[in-house]
């Protein structure tokens, strides 16, 4: 939900700083138990709007660190923020999955104690299988999500439960469907409707994929990634591909707004929190990932922003009419665990936009 | 001895005059036409980096890739739209000079400070309150439904046609400026002459005030072309993305494919279509003013 796809023009120029970085090595990865972490001050680097307004205070309060926050917009901002150069100041960046195991790849990623993290217990234990990163090593999982169908309730005739409804609309909702316009997001739906991986690089695959594309694409009203929600609440869709947690925003504001699961399936995102090998704050870090795992504080998360956390404790000690007032919220973790995550696809990057165009281009 | 030194000092005033009045727009060229025309142009010839950007490896491969029937597609349909929206603009233009002139030096003012309001606004602004207006749920079709003139909404936001009534808009005032230019210097009695010796008023339109003010219009349709042929907004808000120009492609190919050197041998064909077109401008120009001396 976060990836609105914006590359930095600084990426390149991170490119090129990896390799000076990579060179010089971290320091130990051992922790000082008489370390006096309130001597000690971070710095994170996450989305805006991702976090308790309050985070800093509390933290502070909570364990007598004081924390700075700033912010990137999209990973490819985040990535290129801590690879620029050998010591960015920050300590902790938020990133997606397929971001943390190319920093992990360039070795600026510190492994974590994860005796300094009790609270990883309150995690879903299928979190310690994911390929970007296994056991945990280099990340804490933050928040997680899927995308699935976000429609309106009292203009479709039957509810939704296929990628075909949204990619072979039924007639009362020909014209009023949208689709993801992120590149890879919006091959999910026909990848998944076709069995296909979400990161396949067969060209005949992807070249069927496209026609089922080209042809939902006639039939819909637009693509969309970030305003299908007001589109749903004012009656122009009545069925969209869409985030988890936007969906549920739309919900909020309009209770005719639900959203339904595909039985094909979908994809599951991830963003973790790593600590950087270049960290002097290494005691403080392990206590703010710890803080942020603790119940009360994943359950903000879900309950103002309604995004899904992997994080059972929390999602477990929320209430049900929560879950039934946003059918996005999604408690059975072990379920959205196992989708498929969108990983990079190499040169096979190539096929997929030139696929893309010719949908577009109709 | 007084004589040199002011010599001196004026020539040093002049030379630092010359490197204020050529040097700072230089650099602002060099740093910000020069520089980034270089990347595209030499991107253009390299491998793509994993993240963006290229590799230093030499290939041709991005300029095959234009082989592909889609790239065609895109552009002819990226010049189709932007001559139409030139043509409406040239159309609507007219119409709006030939009104301005009725009015009073004082009134005319008005009216171009009038048409160049909207500029002082930022344009995402105005997009999306032309979404609001076209919208199935939006003011048109909520003032239709009310009056009872239709029942169901009209389709008119996320389609082709609405693109090109938001570019019209966006673009309208870039040829009514310069054909205001060139109406303002046309020497009405002419038009008179011509009426007075029996022409209609659309043949003396069309022997004396068209060729006369041509120039102008020309200027202007190239104004409108060029960014209509390049803008990707208006098709990505308006048309819902289902209408793909090539600036859109160009787009899709630095912010989401990553692939930096397809996107700049796409822009390198778009610069190429356009420098041809401001050939060809100021050939037709310079015949017209040759022609007429």
């Amino acid at each position: 939900m976060r990836r609105s796809g914006l590359v930095q023009l600084s990426a390149a120029a991170a490119v090129a700083a990896i390799a000076l970085t990579a060179c010089s090595s971290g320091g130990s990865t051992e922790l000082d138990p008489n370390a006096d972490i309130s001597e000690q001050t971070l710095t994170i680097s996450t989305w805006p709007e991702y976090y308790s307004p309050t985070l800093a205070e509390d933290f502070e309060a909570a364990t007598g660190v004081k924390l700075n926050i700033v912010h990137h917009a999209t990973n490819e901002e985040g990535f290129a923020k801590v690879t620029a150069s050998a010591d960015s100041g920050i300590d902790i960046v938020f990133l997606a999955g397929n971001f943390i195991s190319v920093l992990v790849e360039e070795g600026l990623a510190s492994e974590i104690d994860q005796n300094a993290v009790p609270n990883l217990e309150n995690l879903y234990p299928e979190v310690r299988k994911f390929a970007f990163d296994p056991d945990l090593k280099h990340n804490v999982p933050y928040a997680w999500g899927t995308t699935g169908l976000c429609y309106r309730e009292d203009l479709v005739a039957e509810t939704p439960d296929s990628w075909a409804d949204l990619l072979e609309p039924a007639p009362e909702a020909v014209g009023k469907t949208t689709l993801m316009d992120d590149m890879r997001w919006t091959f999910i739906p026909a990848q998944r409707l076709l069995g296909y991986s979400i990161n396949t690089t067969d060209e005949a695959e992807l070249d069927e994929v496209g026609a089922v594309l080209k042809n939902a694409a006639q039939k819909s009203l637009a693509f969309d990634n970030t305003t299908y929600g007001e589109k749903l609440i004012a009656g122009e869709a009545v069925i969209s591909h869409g985030h988890d947690g936007w969906c549920n925003t739309a919900a909020s504001e309009d209770p005719r707004v639900s959203f339904a699961m595909p039985k094909e399936g979908s994809d599951l995102w991830v963003d973790g929190m790593v600590l950087l090998k270049s960290s002097k704050n290494r005691e403080a870090a392990h206590a703010f990932m710890n803080y942020i795992l603790e119940t009360e504080n994943q359950t903000w998360l879900v309950e103002n922003l309604l995004y899904n956390v992997p994080n059972r404790a929390a999602m477990e000690s929320l209430p049900d009419e929560l879950f039934e007032k946003y059918p996005a919220l999604i408690r059975d973790g072990a379920s959205l665990a196992q989708m498929e995550q969108i990983e990079d696809v190499g040169d096979a990057i190539d096929i997929y936009n030139r696929i893309n165009t010719e949908i577009r281009a109709g | 001895m007084t004589k040199p030194v002011r010599s001196y000092r004026s020539r040093q005033t002049r030379a630092v005059g010359a490197i204020l009045t050529l040097g700072i727009p230089g650099l602002f060229l060099l740093l910000f036409v020069a520089v980034p025309l270089g990347v595209v142009l030499v991107s253009a010839f390299f491998k793509r980096g994993r993240i963006g950007g290229f590799k230093p490896e030499f290939t041709l491969e991005n300029f095959a890739e234009l082989t592909r029937p889609v790239y065609a597609q895109v552009l002819g349909s990226s010049l189709l739209m932007s001559a139409t929206v030139t043509l409406i603009c040239l159309v609507v233009a007219y119409a709006a000079v030939w009104a301005m002139r009725t009015l009073t030096p004082r009134g005319r003012i008005i009216a171009l400070v009038a048409i160049l309001i909207p500029f002082w606004t930022s344009f995402l602004i105005r997009a999306y309150a032309w979404m609001l207006l076209l919208g199935d749920a939006g003011t048109i079709n909520g003032a239709l439904q009310l009056f009872g003139v239709i029942e169901t909404p009209l389709r008119m936001l996320y389609s082709p046609e609405a693109v090109i009534l938001v570019l019209v808009y966006l673009y309208l005032p870039l040829m009514i400026l310069p054909l205001a230019a060139s109406a303002e210097g046309l020497d009405s009695s002419l038009g008179d002459a011509a009426r007075n010796l029996g022409a209609s008023p659309w043949r003396s339109f069309r022997t004396v005030d068209l060729p006369l003010t041509l120039p102008g219009a020309l200027t202007g349709a190239v104004l409108v072309f060029v960014p209509s042929m390049s803008n990707f907004v208006v098709p990505d808000l308006i048309g819902g993305g289902r209408v793909l120009l090539i600036g859109n492609v160009i787009q899709d190919q630095f912010l989401v494919a990553r692939n930096w050197p397809l996107g700049s041998v796409l822009a390198l064909v778009l610069l190429l279509l356009l420098v041809l077109l401001l050939v060809a401008q100021s050939m037709v120009i310079r015949r017209i003013q040759g022609g007429s001396k």
